[in-house]
């Protein structure tokens, strides 16, 4: 115990410390808002820089972050200059509905725009609601469906009908091969994004006239997908509907491999398939997957003003431990900002009900290319692309930098090559 | 007589917290006030079973989470408020509480422990497939426009936690003074010599998982209410359940008033650093508060105060 | 049908393998020494990202990568262990409080990965991932095959070293007896210096399986702080054989469950054996 108490007093100076700098700091982050007149346009958001989807929404925030370097050189918005108040919400929903109030009643920010995917958008909602402002949505699946928020437009090119429409293209593509497919196999996590695009397959299987012939969830703590493959295999399916998060998509790429599954058509929701670090090693082991996907390198896709971007975004990306590549999420943090500041400078103010009606009624010139929103506030038409990974081989990453490697099958109007079928060699 | 000071200082801060919301006007206050007296429940249900008897609840983030679907499946099924809701919750959770108490309470503590661990992993299992609470996809609760007497729902829900929370340090208060708290503190220093002395041991002890299970759950029922969107990842995080052990360790295990101390101060310091530092650091405050505590504090604050009391009392 | 049920079976087999080999040191940390150290998952990870890193830049096999940081792990082991008993096991509070310190250790442990490596996810490639072997109908990916033989031989070295050599038996005694121990002339603090340095020395190579079999990122460990205690205790704390017929039972039911009923519900199947084994054999499967 004696030992112990010198110990132990400097730990209490330390925490008598500690809280006078707690008490102090805990005023207000935001710069002194003095009365010039190049008083900045304050954007708020949650991101998550820390928890389970860190690596994404870092990512975003440096797309972010080029955006308001390039609008500030630019001239910023309305003449005024832009600047983030963003806190980290630790990929833990709670902390969200604390920091949207923080935002728009201590920070006072002009506009909002919301934290990466569903689980960090929902929250904010009924407070952004409450204040009637415009939020635009970086990947929120269907949030919309239940708010029936008229000012809600989200940048994810799912598609009017989020949940079916994403997987739309992939049983297309299934359809129009000779002879038909009769049978699928639905699999996915037990979570939020797998278990919605499962919905969806289902639906578009049902449409189809595909008979389901093996529909199953696995939880987020699979090990090993050696049994599941297997157990697809067993039932013959013609098309496998796989809907994954990262390690599973790596998990069950190998184990498809090591089983030989002989399905025609395999693929569909697979997160994770677009990540620099999962491509470069699975290799050629990705041949022939049919997948979503949002950009790819391919002649079809040069949206004005996305290499640029991508060749700024992949220079800040290093040693920052994010996705160096940079084609999957970040150009859409960087477009929902671009068609959010577009609009303040055509409407030519902050009006909140004045953004919302432009952004409404307009087609909006993006880095992902020209944007339309339905009723309610998703992409008017669908473009979740589906790509088909082909002539890959075990060489890394570079390979992915070129055109050819993952073409674009659907829709039809950015196609840029042929769908080698079937599946199994 | 010794005046007894609770009760009335009790209605006082409910009355102070409610009518602080007609005069203050920040509604971030109310929100991060909110989560940190959900922590203040949180840590006393779990206090009232790891600090009391000394058995540790690895899976406070179940019970939780059990209050949390209770409410969405009533507010589903008959459309229910959460006022009714609040006591099903309880029912619910301090069932759950009592059923593994009665499977796990013969073994030694550490089973126990391990129990409740399992227990957390089979009922997210079962959430997670339970398809009319939204299942893995997730549940959206909207939240009342109005509220009655209050201006917003936030301010109705701060009120409420506010009120749950000092229900549940009054319950601790009571159990930490009576003869069931003797028994508790008996079985924690040595239950074999306890059970001699005619203590009944299991019986106690379920008492003390079906509370800590209810207050817990009832932790938990507002959640949806405040966050309008649950699945179970988020529900059943184990953030909830490293909180619960903490927050009680950092205030000091043994009396009452050591995991309210733990939890405000380590909630507001959570919610702090939310809005300030917002980066990794902020996920090293959890953890190297509890190891700093365990290893240099192991009474937690509680404890340092008494040393630094006895300190003072000792000197001419 | 039948091919179906041998393939299950011996993917659950292989997947215990795994599991055993997760768990193998916790059997000594926590079985042996009732040391609740939950943050033997973390170590692990961190074994994964130590591996990866090495195999990254030296280009050292996962396996090879995992053998070679034993060392290192034994020694922050030994430290950590100085620790707890210090602050802990000498005063005579260990379990609450060490539970808590353990706790703690995990949040950093994450943490510094975090700032260390990112959030990306990790995963070595090597020639043999993704070839598989087959006998008859069963097919045994290599991704499987490797962790289950390192996982035997891992045990097999332990097994030999706790009844063959004097430190050995001490830490087998240890638990049962400390003034016993003191009466032999083996010194009780020491003896479990090194069982607690070894248990977790083990995590180093069990992270190099792990990240074997798939991508690994700085919070995965959370996923199998349960599985590991169910095993240990499942297997009868402390016995390096109980432990592995458990960690395989645990394989298989999870396999079975995942090819005939539906993988969604393998961890409420595994978890929920573990809670009836404990209301109806509170000793484990294996009990002493």
């Amino acid at each position: 115990m004696i030992r112990f108490s010198a110990t132990r007093r400097w730990a209490l100076k330390l925490g008598a410390t500690a809280f006078a700098a707690a008490l102090t700091l805990a005023a207000p982050l935001q710069p002194s808002s003095a009365a010039s007149p190049q008083k900045p346009v304050k954007i708020g958001f949650s991101m998550a820089l820390t928890g389970g989807l860190a690596g994404a929404g870092k990512a975003a925030l440096i797309a972010m972050e080029i955006w308001r370097d390039d609008i500030n050189k630019a001239g910023g918005l309305l003449g005024r200059p832009v600047e983030f108040v963003y806190y980290d919400d630790q990929t833990n929903p709670s902390t969200v509905p604390g920091i949207y109030t923080k935002l728009l009643t201590l920070d006072n920010v002009d506009l909002v725009v919301s934290g990466y995917a569903t689980n960090m958008v929902a929250p904010a909602m009924p407070i952004v609601m409450s204040r009637k402002m415009v939020f635009m949505s970086l990947f929120g699946l269907a949030v919309n469906e239940k708010f029936h928020y008229p000012n809600y437009f989200q940048i994810m090119p799912a598609g009017p009908h989020p949940r079916s429409d994403w997987s739309a293209g992939f049983f297309d593509i299934g359809m129009a091969q000779t002879p038909k497919p009769a049978t699928v196999a639905l699999v996915g996590a037990d979570a939020e994004f797998a278990r919605n695009a499962l919905d969806g397959a289902r639906e578009n299987a049902n449409k189809a006239g595909l008979k389901i012939v093996y529909d199953k969830t696995y939880p987020a703590a699979t090990a090993d997908f050696t049994p599941i493959v297997r157990a697809i295999q067993a039932e013959a399916p013609d098309m496998v509907f796989i809907a994954s998060y990262p390690p599973d998509s790596a998990g069950m790429v190998r184990a498809i491999n090591e089983v030989g599954l002989k399905a025609k058509l395999l693929g569909g929701g697979m997160v994770g398939l677009q990540y620099a670090s999962l491509l470069s090693k699975l290799g050629a082991s990705l041949n022939g997957i049919v997948n979503y996907d949002f950009w790819v390198p391919e002649p079809t896709l040069k949206f004005e003003g996305v290499e640029e971007f991508l060749k700024k975004y992949q220079e800040r990306a290093k040693g920052q431990g994010v996705d160096p590549l940079g084609y999957y999420l970040p150009p859409y943090a960087y477009a929902y900002l671009q068609l959010l500041g577009n609009a303040v400078n055509a409407v030519g103010s902050l009006d909140q009900q004045k953004l919302a009606d432009y952004i409404r009624s307009h087609t909006h010139k993006t880095v992902v290319g020209d944007v339309t929103f339905a009723p309610n506030g998703e992409w008017s038409t669908p473009r979740a692309l589906m790509v088909q990974f082909q002539g890959v081989d075990d060489s890394g990453l570079e390979q992915f930098t070129h055109a050819g490697k993952r073409v674009v099958l659907w829709p039809e109007q950015w196609k840029s090559g042929t769908l080698h079928y079937p599946y199994a060699q | 007589m010794r005046i007894d000071w609770f009760a009335p200082l009790a209605v006082l801060l409910v009355l102070g917290g409610a009518l602080a919301t007609r005069h203050v006007d920040s509604n971030f206050l109310f929100y991060a006030g909110y989560v940190v007296l959900q922590f203040v429940v949180l840590a006393t249900a779990w206090n009232i079973l790891g600090g009391f008897t000394g058995y540790v609840n690895f899976g406070s983030a179940a019970f939780f989470a059990v209050g949390a679907y209770t409410t969405i499946a009533l507010n589903k099924w008959l459309g229910l408020p959460l006022l009714a809701i609040l006591p099903v919750a309880a029912l619910v959770a301090g069932l759950i509480g009592l059923a593994a108490g009665y499977l796990t309470l013969r073994l030694r503590g550490v089973f126990f422990s391990i129990a409740t661990l399992a227990l957390a992993v089979v009922l997210e299992t079962m959430v997670a497939n339970w398809d009319y609470v939204g299942g893995a996809s997730g549940s959206y609760v909207i939240p009342p426009a109005e509220v009655p007497f209050f201006d917003n729902y936030i301010e109705g829900l701060f009120s409420l936690m506010l009120a749950l929370a000092v229900a549940a340090v009054a319950i601790a208060r009571y159990i930490a003074r009576s003869k069931i708290g003797r028994g508790f503190a008996a079985i924690r220093d040595d239950e074999v010599a306890a059970e001699c002395m005619g203590v009944p041991t299991l019986r106690l002890k379920l008492i003390a998982t079906t509370l800590s299970g209810a207050l817990m759950g009832i932790a938990g029922a507002p959640y949806p209410f405040y966050v309008t969107y649950v699945e179970p990842t988020s529900a059943f995080n184990l953030t909830y359940a490293v909180n619960a052990i903490a927050m009680p360790m950092v205030g000091g295990t043994t009396t009452w008033f050591g995991p309210v101390i733990g939890a405000v101060l380590l909630g507001s310091l959570q919610q702090w650093a939310t809005v300030t530092i917002s980066s990794e650091l902020n996920l090293l405050i959890v953890g190297v508060t509890l190891v700093g505590f365990v290893v240099l504090a192991p009474q937690g604050l509680v404890g340092l105060a008494r040393q630094a009391l006895a300190r003072v009392r000792r000197r001419p | 049908m039948l091919d179906l049920f041998l393939n299950a079976l011996a993917a659950g087999v292989l997947l215990g393998g795994f599991y055993a080999a997760v768990t193998i040191g916790l059997t000594i940390s926590f079985g042996q020494l009732d040391i609740v150290n939950i943050a033997h998952p973390a170590f692990i990870v961190l074994g994964s990202f130590c591996t990866f890193v090495l195999h990254e830049h030296l280009g050292l096999d996962p396996v090879l990568a995992g053998v070679l940081l034993t060392p290192v792990f034994f020694c922050i082991g030994v430290g950590l262990y100085s620790v707890y008993y210090a602050s802990f096991e000498r005063r005579g509070d260990e379990t609450l409080r060490g539970l808590a310190f353990f706790f703690g250790i995990m949040f950093i442990l994450e943490v510094l990965l975090i700032m260390t490596f990112g959030v990306d996810y990790r995963l070595v490639e090597t020639a043999y991932i993704g070839q598989a072997i087959h006998i008859g109908p069963v097919g045994l990916p290599f991704r499987m095959l490797v962790p289950f033989a390192v996982a035997m031989a891992t045990a097999g070295a332990i097994y030999l070293y706790l009844s063959k050599t004097f430190t050995g038996r001490a830490i087998l005694a240890v638990a049962q007896d400390r003034l016993a121990l003191q009466l032999m002339g083996a010194d009780p603090v020491r003896t479990k210096q090194i069982a607690f340095g070894i248990g977790l020395a083990t995590t180093a190579i069990a992270g190099s399986l792990l990240i074997m079999l798939g991508p690994v990122e700085p919070s995965l460990g959370r996923l199998y702080i349960g599985r590991v205690f169910a095993i240990v205790v499942l297997g009868g704390m402390g016995s390096i054989g109980g432990t592995i017929v458990a960690a395989i039972i645990l394989g298989v039911v999870e396999s079975m469950v995942a090819t005939f009923y539906g993988p969604s519900w393998a961890p409420a199947v595994a978890f929920g054996f573990l809670l009836v084994t404990l209301a109806v054999r509170p000793a484990g499967l294996f009990g002493r």
